[in-house]
């Protein structure tokens, strides 16, 4: 007796709640690669998952084993010149090698070496991170719409129709239908018992009224397809949380393309983030040097512009953009903005005002300073707003890229929300 | 190799495409023929996966089920990423001794990789779970399935009762203890694991009952707590230390009794499978390649399945040379599969060598001859019993003696006729578990003092254990039996070396006199 069976369509995974207890029981192992492996992650590669090393010792599982020593018989195919008696050189690091025992640990694999899935990454990298300000996440008015149950209806598709609904409206139309006849019926049958003499005049006639009256009243159908109710289903908008993400960015010729690798680090990171709080999330790059452009990705990164510094003019520009596009009752509005430092004296004073209109429409606007020496009069402008505006608006220095996690961490900790 | 007669027969398939009509029909041959060369088997059941799935069956050390460890899951992330970036290719079936017997085969395998693997697994394997004196004895096929389900569930209704970190404690413990958790030479009893689930609810009441009989704390009068008057516990050594602290461990909990006897049963039915690869594997090749010639000798497959299924073979046959970069051993492919072949020679067209070594079997009907072997060895048994001199020519095996007290390897016997019965019985050694993982025994428990669990290893050949993870054993056996514990290294009667393991220090005392 033989089956063949086909378990190709199974459900693969069976595996899932053994790797989420490896993952679980090494989170602090892992999130440490995690965390060293940002550093290396190529910047545009953000879809995928990613291999992380943990220590191998760590995940090993001891049993009971021979060490190096003692006397080994081995027994090896393949001889061809060797006769008994000859003495072999013992090969390097071999004293006394228990064979497959010690190849154990003499593999020199010190990294237990696996994948990461991109959320399993994600989770990893934003563990005890949350977003400030998050009254504003549910929002509706959007186009996406959830089917809801409305009551009931006279048509609709088969798979919805109420029983309970379209019982009961049989009933009522059969009691509708059948109430007059049922009472003449009644009236009948007790003339009918009324009578002394079965076969007085008359009878008859009785008898034929009522046999004709409970045929008709037989005819009465138990479920018409009048009775027949449905389950009404009606599109109900669903609150979606959208969010959309200004990367501001000074591309002078002071900010070098080392500079910029920096920003973009951070910018996506503050995606990544953004992306898993929210269903949708735009982003909208501005670059400024004494003018500001809206600008796609591959412009904001890699195109090279010299000139002076102006921030208001992107300031201003993020808040055209926000009052075109993104209305403030729709949209969580996050603003990020990366530079040097720099800016052209005269324009402090409209800077600072400008930010300080645009502050109230954002959940959030960090500022991210990418110099050796701080503070950079950007930095001195921007000082006070922060004081103005605590928990909205925040500022931090960044040297190199091993400060870009930390400070990103720092700008969202859990506690600071 | 063609007969060169009449093509009188169209060859069930030309084309290196599977679909299931036509496993019908090849399966439906090679049962015909396996059932002429007299193989006994379980019913099959024979599954088609993909190589997710194989993956998943990896990880569960080829268990079809398994309760949840997150050691699986490390199997699983690391074979996932071995196979990801192609440093390991999926094996093309897994096998599952069990009742019917249960088989899994990849689908991205060909028409012929198919055949040769039903073949393989499903009558060779197959019929090899079923004969075989260590299976018949210490695994029940017919209800592995059920206990393992019943595993599960129970393990899944422990961590949900007292928390899966609490019951991974356990099983961590237990794990690191597997291969010290079988009765080696005590057979053990043939109740059905289905019986024994009947029993498990009883048994935890009276588990704990007889614990508790052991550690009375009653107190005695003190005269009466006289060294002469302990009696010795346990009163002979104890090889299955999981049992051991199942039935003895002062502290556990009935839950946790069970969780240590769970992994005591699967560590029993995994025990079979490592002293039986060179015969099992040998036999399973063996019997794929006598039937695939079957095939072609009735010219149901054509030149080209023969010429990939040839290639497979050779592949899975190959014996790097001891000096050769790809050598990690003596395959036990190579090896069962020359030694079965070569029992069939010696039965068929025995030499004047053979009729001297094998006087008994020279000359003997093959089949029967080689049922027998199959049916009463392991490998170490197999290989002392009937490796011939001409296989051990034809592998050019050596003896190499390797002793840290000398400067160099010695090479101490070659295939020649006075070192036959060295190189046999050195490669019979080598497939003895019994010599190759330490022999470590419960010798003593001071049952009237503090406790403390005394474990013996008695050093083979003056092989000592490996300190780093013996203690951190060691420190697992603590947690399973609550108080502290030293594990002796014995070289005959001299302590060689002492692991500590308590509250307070975990040490290593070298060469200190016995205490």
């Amino acid at each position: 007796m033989t089956f063949f069976i086909d378990r190709r369509e199974n459900p693969k995974n069976k595996s899932a709640v053994n790797r989420q207890r490896f993952l679980r029981r090494y989170r602090k192992q892992i999130q440490k690669a995690v965390k060293k492996k940002l550093g290396e992650r190529s910047i545009t590669d953000t879809s995928q998952g990613e291999r992380v090393g943990i220590p191998a010792g760590d995940t090993d599982e001891p049993f009971f084993h021979n060490g190096r020593g003692g006397r080994h018989t081995h027994v090896l195919p393949g001889n061809r010149e060797f006769v008994p008696g000859d003495k072999l050189q013992r090969p390097k690091g071999g004293a006394g090698g228990g064979g497959g025992e010690a190849s154990d640990q003499g593999e020199g694999v010190d990294e237990f070496i696996f994948e990461l899935t991109r959320d399993e990454f994600l989770d990893f990298l934003f563990q005890d991170m949350a977003l400030p300000n998050l009254s504003k996440r549910q929002l509706t008015g959007s186009d996406e719409v959830k089917r809801v149950r409305a009551g009931y209806s006279a048509d609709g598709p088969p798979g919805n129709i109420s029983i309970t609904r379209s019982m009961r409206s049989a009933i009522a139309r059969r009691v509708a239908l059948g109430a007059g006849k049922r009472r003449e019926l009644r009236e009948l049958e007790a003339q009918l018992t009324s009578l002394v003499d079965p076969e007085a005049p008359g009878a008859k006639e009785l008898l034929e009224k009522v046999d004709l009256l409970r045929a008709q009243l037989g005819r009465i159908p138990f479920l018409d397809d009048i009775d027949i109710r449905y389950h009404r289903q009606q599109d109900e908008p669903v609150p979606t949380s959208k969010a959309v993400m200004f990367c501001v960015m000074d591309v002078s010729g002071s900010m070098d393309q080392a500079t910029k690798d920096l920003a973009k680090r951070f910018f996506i990171l503050l995606y990544l983030f953004l992306e898993r709080h929210y269903e949708k999330t735009e982003v909208v790059f501005i670059r400024h040097h004494t003018r500001a452009e809206e600008v796609d990705e591959e412009a904001f990164f890699y195109s090279r512009e010299t000139g002076g510094t102006v921030v208001s003019s992107a300031l201003e520009l993020m808040a055209d953009i926000i009052s075109q596009r993104y209305p403030v009752s729709e949209w969580n509005i996050y603003g990020s903005q990366a530079s040097d430092g720099d800016n052209w004296p005269n324009d402090a004073e409209r800077c600072s005002r400008q930010l300080s209109a645009i502050l109230p429409w954002v959940q959030y606007y960090a500022y991210i300073e990418i110099c050796e020496q701080s503070p950079k009069p950007l930095w001195q402008t921007y000082q006070p707003i922060r004081d103005q505006h605590p928990g909205v608006f925040a500022m931090q220095t960044i040297k190199g890229p091993e400060d870009i996690y930390p400070v990103f961490q720092e700008l969202f900790s859990k506690e600071s929300a | 190799m063609s007969s060169g007669g009449v093509a009188t027969r169209e060859p069930i398939s030309t084309s290196s495409e599977w679909n299931f009509d036509l496993l019908e029909v090849y399966h439906a041959e090679i049962s015909r023929i396996a059932g002429d060369f007299g193989l006994d088997t379980y019913p099959n059941q024979i599954e088609i996966i993909n190589s997710e799935q194989m993956l998943d069956a990896y990880a569960s050390v080829g268990m079809p089920i398994n309760y949840h460890h997150w050691s699986y899951g490390k199997h699983f992330l690391s074979s996932e990423q071995q196979y990801r970036r192609g440093h390991m290719g999926l094996a093309y079936e897994i096998v599952i001794n069990s009742n019917p017997c249960i088989s899994y085969l990849m689908e991205e395998n060909s028409m012929t990789m198919q055949a040769l693997v039903i073949a393989h697994a499903c009558y060779g394997h197959n019929s090899f779970f079923k004969g075989n004196y260590l299976f018949q004895t210490w695994t029940d096929a017919d209800s592995i399935i059920e206990y393992l389900v019943f595993a599960r569930k129970y393990i899944s209704n422990c961590e949900e009762r007292y928390g899966f970190e609490a019951v991974e404690l356990v099983l961590d413990s237990c794990h690191a203890l597997m291969n010290q958790g079988v009765d080696r030479y005590k057979r053990p009893s043939p109740i059905s694991m289905a019986e024994e689930q009947k029993r498990q609810r009883l048994r935890e009441a009276h588990l704990q009952q007889q614990v508790n009989d052991l550690w009375r704390t009653i107190p005695v009068s003190k005269d009466a707590r006289t060294e002469e008057l302990a009696p010795r516990f346990p009163l002979e050594p104890e090889e299955n230390l999981l049992y051991f602290f199942e039935k003895h461990s002062p502290l556990l909990e009935p839950w946790q009794r069970e969780v240590i006897r769970i992994v005591r049963k699967v560590a029993r039915y995994l025990y079979p499978q490592r002293q039986t690869k060179v015969m099992n594997e040998g036999w399973a090749c063996f019997w794929h390649f006598h039937i695939t010639q079957q095939l072609y000798l009735e010219e149901l497959v054509d030149d080209g399945f023969m010429l990939e299924f040839l290639q497979h073979h050779t592949n899975v046959l190959y014996q790097p040379e001891f000096d050769s970069p790809y050598y990690s051993g003596v395959n036990p492919y190579t090896l069962g599969f020359a030694m079965m072949q070569d029992i069939r020679r010696i039965c068929e067209a025995p030499t004047a060598e053979d009729k001297q070594w094998f006087p008994d079997i020279a000359g003997s009907p093959w089949r029967e001859t080689l049922d027998f072997a199959m049916r009463n060895f392991k490998d170490e048994s197999f290989i002392l019993q009937f490796l011939s001199p001409k296989v051990i020519r034809d592998l050019k095996l050596f003896c190499v003696v390797d002793d840290d007290r000398e400067d160099h390897l010695d090479v101490t016997a070659i295939h020649n006729e006075a070192g036959y019965r060295q190189v046999r019985e050195a490669l019979s050694a080598l497939h003895d578990i019994g010599t190759q993982e330490p022999d470590i025994q419960v010798y003593a428990v001071d049952t009237l003092g503090d406790r403390t669990l005394k474990l013996r290893h008695n050093m083979f050949q003056g092989r000592p254990l490996d300190d780093d993870s013996s203690i951190e054993v060691l420190k697992h056996v603590r947690r399973l039996w609550g108080f502290n514990v030293e594990l002796g290294c014995y070289k005959g009667d001299s302590l060689d070396k002492t692991f500590r393991c308590s509250e307070e220090e975990i040490a290593i005392d070298t060469g200190a006199p016995s205490g």
